[in-house]
């Protein structure tokens, strides 16, 4: 690894660390939840370790039971993560400096966090993989040390919500939001999604309020790209 | 240490499935023409994501999550970043003291 390299690496790994302060307790209480529907400390760290995904492990062990609801756990999985789909295709435009081998492993570790800082990076110049793989490995480290330790102690360590880490996630993403700030139209943008996003929360169970919210910004930015020639493509 | 099989097999479905959302942009991406419109949508793709993920807590949670949004962002357009997730992490445990 060459010395920027090493350097970008770095920068990673130092973005992710209020990540981490605030992600970590939720391993330790997806762990926790885990052990007590009767998960062992290995199927625990197994399932974060490979699925990697906080939302979806926290749903599917919301209605976990014996046998695990196979089915129903997957499906939970699919529809909390499609927000992915359109993630990963927001975040393949800046993947140019990725050799196209890396690129799918690359996706494994895209999270909410790792894929908004690639965004916030992309936004100043090149993503480098040394940059993402250093987010990557240190979010997926802290969470899968997480649940095991959680799943070991098999106790509740109390409720990660009274001491705000909860907010941590949000503070995070309206900070990097003030990033994407170019006036007047992302406001309608943000606007559109905010509201559908509520609106969808309140009044459809499930994870579909991301997809509505992400759906009606980028219908607002379609409608206030105007008429153009080549306007045909999608939609 | 125990591997139940009706367990392995739920979280083989769920890494299975996760990983095919994560992986498909790679596939998309080159059906996607970038520009006109679709430039314009693709643009707006950070920011829709990022403020809808966090729009339940920011306007429906409460209105200490609510208040505490509006500090985080007022502290957002000031300080570097860690101060500012500071200020709202601190900011939500004192409105939900005060305000519930």
């Amino acid at each position: 690894m060459t010395s920027s390299a090493s350097s970008e690496f770095r920068a990673g790994m130092l973005d992710m660390a209020p990540f981490v302060a605030a992600a970590l307790p939720m391993g330790l209480l997806f762990g926790t939840l885990a052990a007590a529907k009767g998960l062992s400390p290995l199927e625990a760290a197994l399932m974060s370790a490979t699925v990697f995904g906080g939302a979806a492990q926290f749903v599917a062990i919301d209605l976990w039971r014996d046998p695990a609801p196979w089915g129903l756990a997957t499906l939970a999985a699919f529809i909390v993560n499609i927000r992915h789909v359109l993630m990963g295709t927001s975040l393949a435009r800046h993947m140019g400096r990725f050799r196209p081998a890396w690129r799918p492993p690359a996706m494994f570790v895209m999270v909410d966090e790792t894929w908004a800082f690639a965004e916030r990076r992309a936004l100043k110049g090149p993503l480098t993989p040394a940059y993402y793989w250093g987010m990557g490995t240190v979010m997926w480290m802290q969470w899968v040390a997480g649940t095991t330790v959680g799943a070991l102690l098999g106790q509740s360590l109390g409720d990660p919500a009274a001491l705000g880490f909860d907010f941590a996630f949000t503070a995070m993403f309206i900070c990097i939001l003030t990033g994407f700030w170019r006036g007047p139209r992302t406001g309608a943008v943000l606007a559109a999604s905010a509201a559908a996003a509520a609106v969808t929360k309140l009044t459809v169970p499930g994870a579909w309020y991301v997809m509505a919210g992400a759906a009606a910004g980028m219908a607002v930015a379609v409608a206030m790209a105007g008429d153009d020639p080549d306007a045909e493509a999608r939609r | 240490m125990t591997l139940d099989p009706a367990t392995l097999v739920a979280i083989a479905g769920m890494a299975l499935v996760t990983y095919l959302n994560r992986v498909s942009g790679l596939f998309l991406v080159r059906f996607v023409r970038l520009e006109g419109r679709t430039k314009a949508a693709l643009d707006a793709l950070p920011p829709a994501i990022l403020m809808a993920v966090i729009a339940p807590m920011v306007l429906t949670e409460g209105p200490a999550e609510t208040a505490a949004s509006a500090i985080t962002l007022a502290a957002a357009l000031r300080l570097p970043l860690l101060a500012a997730v500071v200020v709202g992490v601190v900011s939500v445990v004192a409105l939900r003291h005060v305000i519930g």
